[in-house]
């Protein structure tokens, strides 16, 4: 009997093309919509903390002020000594980089380029997990005295210099000429969305006299030694500068110390927050699927229902006319939905190519949106025609 | 006839709607119909003809009265007793044709052999043959859009006696169509009583086709008005 069924609700999808197409179609775009957003959304996610970890795991960031961001208006700066009693009192913290950062144009013959200056110490390579290509480091020499001495990234050597060596040759500064002693590995976009290889790196004192004209720093960067606790360091980050800074035992901290697990959940919230909008926005496209199937199924109902007449009198039972209409509609909506998650894979593939996110397969989605396919198939295909089942066959067969 | 009864109809009833609204089509029928008649019911439009023939061919129930077919109560039967009495023993000429549209004339005339279980190969000998004897071989392939109303009715006939039925219920069989035609499609039918001795039960309000029968009871105002045999005086 199910053979014999199947055969007959295939001679009906086949004589039926035109609404067979209609009805897949919807469902097609529907899930092909949801699930390459969801994929899209979840490589979004995945880059963005690829490129956290890709600052380490053990990394702290100290900033002036509550708000994380820049501008912390009212809280003031943070000095080198803060950064010298953080590396003298906390036996945890591996590397103490103070970072000042000034945007200037750096010149080279004529070529220039807008770029961002930091002013720090070799802890900063050593913090900030950046590797050098080219040249050396600063040395000891070099940090005391504030000599005119810089490590550039790849994005300002490529605008100064081309694909030119640079190391050895002076790019001015304002109104100083400096050395290029060493080039950075690339490491492309941060987080934020910003190119992490536009920047230029001199020691901190040479920054502070030649470009701030202060003993401020912005911000200190604190890599935690390996097996020791983060949280930990925090709390003893917290107490020491809130003692440097003469924070009153009721009052809040005027400075704020994150790890990059929290940036991490700060940035990835967003892009998760943007994936579940898009995810829904195209759910709503598969409702609509949804309503168009119900719609081409009604419309059809008065020739299903003198169908299911015909059928009844030569003596189907109804079970077998069910059977024959649940398993069309079954085959429908599953074959919507294979086409569809086909479409959603080549289509995602190929937009995470264009937008340089990874391609993640997410089997939930892809099984979720399947089975939501097929239930609106199902439920719009099987229960018109369960109610016209039900008729005398003399009342289906007169059906207007 | 004297065989045994085929069928037999005591009182049979048929009200629709109910209270003030309620029409009673029928109004107690009782009629002896024994294997290999032919009968021709006829009748005004409302008379009940079309009810009648609904409750023989068990596509509507009676409202009370009894339906017995080959000695069982059908108005006892459960709704897939009554499928399975219409798959085996009956067969359908509508009025309309009621074929499967966009569907061709072999598929159309298997649809019945499908719903019993036979195999492809027997199937579509089967159907073949049914066409080729209401005189549609050739035109297996055509779908009801590409043939003329006499050929949808004869592919209506083959669908019906595909399966060897003990009867054949037509209602109004030529009711769509022209006067020669339906003069063919009448042979057919004749022919079939007479050479296979199948039962005809058929509702007609155009005496030319009454003729054909072996007899003709006439329906009036949901009862039997009269029941006579043709070539009998009137």
């Amino acid at each position: 009997m199910l053979w014999n069924t199947l055969l007959l609700a295939l001679r009906a999808i086949r004589r039926n093309l035109m609404r067979s197409f209609l009805t897949i179609l919807g469902i097609v775009i529907g899930v092909a919509a949801v699930i390459t957003m969801v994929t899209l959304g979840n490589g979004a996610t995945q880059s963005v903390s690829d490129q956290i970890s890709s600052m380490g795991s053990n990394l702290l960031m100290l900033r002036p002020g509550q708000r994380f961001g820049p501008g912390a208006e009212g809280a003031p700066n943070f000095k080198l000594a803060d950064a010298e009693a953080i590396r003298n009192q906390i036996g945890s913290a591996q590397a103490v980089a103070p970072v000042v950062s000034k945007t200037v144009t750096a010149v080279y013959q004529a070529r220039n380029w807008s770029t961002v200056v930091t002013g720090s110490s070799n802890d900063y390579f050593r913090a900030g997990n950046w590797e050098l290509s080219a040249g050396r480091s600063f040395s000891e020499a070099e940090e005391r005295s504030g000599k005119a001495v810089c490590v550039i990234g790849e994005t300002v050597r490529d605008k100064l210099f081309g694909r030119q060596n640079p190391v050895g040759s002076e790019i001015r500064i304002k109104q100083f000429a400096c050395e290029v002693i060493g080039l950075l590995k690339p490491k492309g976009q941060s987080a934020m969305g910003s190119d992490q290889d536009d920047t230029v790196v001199m020691p901190l004192r040479t920054v502070q006299r030649r470009l701030t004209g202060s003993q401020d720093v912005n911000r200190l960067t604190v890599s935690v030694r390996e097996g020791a606790s983060i949280d930990a360091v925090k709390d003893q980050l917290t107490l020491l500068l809130r003692e440097r800074r003469k924070v009153g035992g009721n009052e809040e901290d005027d400075f704020r110390v994150m790890d990059t697990r929290q940036i991490a959940e700060a940035l990835t919230g967003t892009t998760r927050v943007l994936t579940m909008l898009l995810g829904a926005v195209a759910a709503v496209s598969l409702l609509v699927g949804g309503i168009g199937i119900m719609n081409i199924m009604l419309v059809s109902v008065t020739e299903r229902t003198r169908e299911i007449g015909i059928r009844l009198a030569i003596g189907a039972l109804e079970r077998e006319v069910l059977l024959q209409f649940l398993i069309e509609a079954v085959v429908l909506s599953s074959l919507g939905g294979l086409i569809g998650i086909a479409l959603a894979t080549g289509a995602s593939i190929a937009l995470a190519g264009a937008m340089g996110v990874p391609y993640l397969f997410d089997p939930g989605i892809n099984l979720l949106s399947f089975l939501f396919s097929a239930a609106i198939g199902v439920i719009f295909g099987f229960f018109p025609a369960r109610r016209a089942a039900g008729l005398n066959p003399i009342d289906a067969l007169r059906h207007e | 006839m004297t065989d045994a009864p085929l069928i037999r109809l005591s009182a049979i009833t048929k009200t629709y709607g109910r209270g003030q609204a309620a029409f009673q089509a029928l109004k107690g029928i009782d009629l002896l119909i024994g294997q290999g008649d032919f009968v021709a019911i006829m009748g005004p439009s409302g008379s009940g003809k079309s009810t009648a023939m609904n409750i023989l061919g068990c596509l509507d129930t009676p409202s009370s009265g009894s339906y017995e077919f080959q000695g069982v109560h059908v108005e006892r039967l459960t709704r897939n007793q009554r499928a399975l009495l219409r798959r085996n023993y009956l067969g359908f000429v509508f009025q309309g044709f009621n074929l499967l549209a966009r569907t061709t004339a072999l598929e159309n005339v298997e649809l019945p052999l499908i719903y019993r279980g036979e195999a492809a190969a027997a199937r579509h000998a089967a159907a073949r043959a049914a066409l080729a004897q209401v005189g549609l071989q050739g035109w297996e392939d055509h779908t009801p859009g590409e043939l003329s109303g006499g050929q949808q009715q004869r592919v209506a006939i083959a669908r019906a006696i595909v399966t060897r039925p003990a009867v054949l219920l037509a209602d109004e069989p030529t009711g769509n169509l022209d006067t020669h035609t339906s003069q063919e499609i009448l042979d057919l039918i004749g022919a079939l009583n007479r050479e296979r001795g199948i039962t005809v039960l058929m509702v007609t309000h155009e005496p030319d086709m009454a003729a054909h029968a072996k007899r003709v009871v006439r329906f009036v105002d949901g009862r039997v008005e009269s029941d006579r045999r043709n070539g009998e005086a009137a």
